[in-house]
């Protein structure tokens, strides 16, 4: 049997080499599967668990993606961390998740995203002046059905004996409602955690592969744009409220820094992976991007390279517009990973400077044929991992490929891919 | 009032301005569907064809659409203005299963832009509702949005249920989403495919001319 150690570290040194812009002995794979094991089991093995039962009992997820790690090896693997767990949700109340057993028939769904505008836009100003307590009073409340009670929480008046009536909030049957809730989902997310590094130890003394990820981060815009204004409407900030917009960009950066640093410190490895959402080519010009989007993203990224971690910045959608703006990122300090963009031309501007992932299609993995994607992945691998800086990924995460596109894509790096 | 203002004004999202030129319009007598097709139609027109150029991207376009908006509430508050005129009639949905409405809501924004009467069913919509809202409407298009490689075949799923029911020639079916692609439009048997909202708009009036 092969030293787990020794195939984990030089798994570690595969990626590590890809990021330094060295050629390894073969192209790293690291693709992103999110229920993807779980259709796996279920057509190969007696695993027959659904994602409803994932989602339920994370201990469930170790099954199969013990199953899963059995057959395919990726030089860094996921944790079961996409399977939010559904007593998580339930305890919480959050209102912007829809999830099998309460929402959906279907037990072969994933969870969903609901957006919203859970701050208004006559809130900026409010927000920004005191963020805190306008995520403990608006935005916690309108997120999560279970924490009403946070709305009635204050601080900002304890000085001499203002204390007493703020104290005295927590006598309120809704306030204490809200921290009996808050302290059991608390213990809910322990526990989860707690799993979750027991996974990944599992992985390394049984499968001999690293975890993929230290932490994860948002770029400020997305922070404001995903969960707190919508879509169309932080793009409309942008032309209605440009200050306000940008002067909580501000508030929210530093923050995020500090956050993304302080979830990064003490794991296996030193990747941050951020996923980028409203920058694409299509929602806005580079103007706008230069403007709104990147200046906040630029400092975050540079922050978390300062105290000595890697970021990974996935693009969701397509970049052709936007690579030349990478490069103002440090060589060699990031990963550039794509879904959308085209690799060729990535490859052309990032190329020499920076390593870049991607991009088998979701769709060529879930309808096309095992010929498509050895014809992809070949095609993938001629363009980008010449002089090394190339990690093969999948576009998009990988839910109901086809087993046999996902086994052709492995052994075609295996191959194709070495040196 | 002045129709290059009002044309303005619908292309720098000025919605209040809008809004007052067209209740000065129809204080003045303006024939209300001119007002509608060489007023704030040409100005989306006019931005459609900018975005096509990249001059102009979603952000210029939501704020021309709402601005457009402001206008024809005007005309309907007024009860003039009706969809005689109409491009057409779209049926849009995202699939069943798939909760996702970002991308529909762009493309129905965009075909309203360009004159289109547009049906939205919402979100998670199964074939059934589909086919029988084609029965109840006489749509010209019906438009189906999936963001999912788990849904997208769902797409496939209510052009067999329009076949089965009898209406699949009736309607012009149109598909996106991530996801999606060209070769999967022409796979599941549907009429058209666009990458990008905008471009659905341009698709739809490619469809029926």
């Amino acid at each position: 049997m092969a030293n787990m150690q020794e195939l984990y570290d030089a798994r570690l040194k595969r990626v590590a080499d890809a990021v330094q812009l060295i050629e390894p002995d073969r192209v790293p794979i690291v693709p992103v599967f999110q229920a993807f094991p779980v259709y796996y089991a279920r057509e190969k093995t007696n695993v027959q668990y659904t994602i409803k039962d994932l989602l339920e009992d994370w201990n469930k997820t170790a099954d199969v993606y013990d199953v899963f790690y059995e057959h395919f090896k990726p030089d860094l693997g996921w944790d079961p961390i996409l399977f939010f767990p559904t007593p998580y949700m339930e305890s919480s109340g959050i209102t912007w998740f829809r999830w099998p057993g309460k929402h959906f028939d279907d037990t072969m769904t994933m969870y969903q995203y609901i957006e919203g505008d859970y701050m208004k836009a006559d809130e900026y100003v409010e927000a920004t002046r005191d963020l805190t307590k306008f995520m403990m009073n608006k935005w916690i409340p309108r997120s999560f059905a279970n924490l009403q009670g946070m709305a009635k929480i204050d601080f900002r008046n304890a000085m001499w004996f203002g204390h007493m009536g703020e104290f005295a909030a927590f006598s309120d049957p809704e306030v204490i409602e809200t921290f009996e809730t808050l302290v059991k989902t608390g213990k809910v997310l322990l526990d989860w955690f707690t799993f979750l590094g027991g996974y990944q130890a599992r992985m390394k003394e049984k499968f001999g592969i690293p975890p993929l990820y230290a932490s994860f981060a948002y770029a400020p815009f997305d922070m404001i744009g995903d969960s707190m204004r919508g879509t169309t409407e932080i793009l409309m900030d942008m032309y209605d409220r440009p200050d306000e917009l940008l002067a909580m960009l501000d508030v929210v950066t530093d923050n995020a820094i500090a956050d993304t640093i302080a979830g990064s410190q003490g794991k296996a490895v030193p990747y941050v992976y951020w996923w980028l959402h409203k920058g694409v080519d299509d929602f806005m010009s580079n103007k706008q991007f230069e403007k709104f989007y990147w200046p906040s993203l630029r400092k975050h990224i540079l922050g978390v390279i300062d105290a000595g971690f890697t970021p990974v910045i996935y693009v969701e959608g397509a970049y052709n517009n936007r690579l030349e703006y990478l490069k103002e990122i440090p060589p060699k300090k990031a990963v550039f990973n794509f879904e959308y963009t085209d690799m060729a031309t990535a490859k052309k501007v990032l190329g020499g400077h920076s390593c870049i992932a991607g991009n088998v299609k979701a769709f060529t993995l879930s309808y096309g044929s095992k010929e498509d994607t050895v014809n992809e992945v070949k095609r993938l691998i001629d363009t980008c991992a010449p002089g090394g800086g190339y990690i093969l990924d999948t576009g998009t995460m990988v839910d109901d490929a086809k087993v046999e596109n996902i086994e052709a894509m492995f052994e075609t790096v295996e191959t194709y891919g070495r040196r | 009032m002045d129709f290059q203002e009002l044309i303005e004004s619908v292309k720098k999202g000025d919605a209040n301005t809008v809004a007052t030129l067209v209740q000065q319009g129809l204080d003045e007598n303006v024939d209300p569907q001119s007002i509608l097709d060489d007023g704030l139609l040409k100005a989306m027109n006019e931005i459609g064809v900018k975005f096509k150029n990249n001059e102009v991207f979603v952000p210029e376009v939501l704020i021309a659409a709402r601005a457009l908006n402001a206008g024809t509430a005007v005309l309907k508050e007024n009860k003039v203005g009706d969809n005689s005129n109409s491009a057409g009639k779209v049926i849009i949905a995202t699939v069943s299963g798939d909760l996702h409405d970002i991308g529909k809501n762009l493309v129905k924004m965009m075909m309203e832009s360009v004159g289109f009467e547009v049906i939205d069913l919402g979100v998670d919509v199964t074939a059934d509702k589909i086919v029988e809202a084609v029965k109840s409407s006489n749509a010209d298009i019906v438009a189906l949005s999936a963001l999912l490689t788990t849904t997208m075949a769902y797409q496939r799923t209510v052009v067999e249920a329009l076949k089965e029911a009898g209406v699949r020639d009736k309607v012009k079916v149109m598909i996106g989403g991530a996801p999606t692609t060209q070769a999967f439009c022409d796979d599941i048997g549907a009429d058209g495919y666009t990458a990008d909202a905008p471009s659905a708009a341009d698709k739809a009036r490619e469809l029926l001319a």
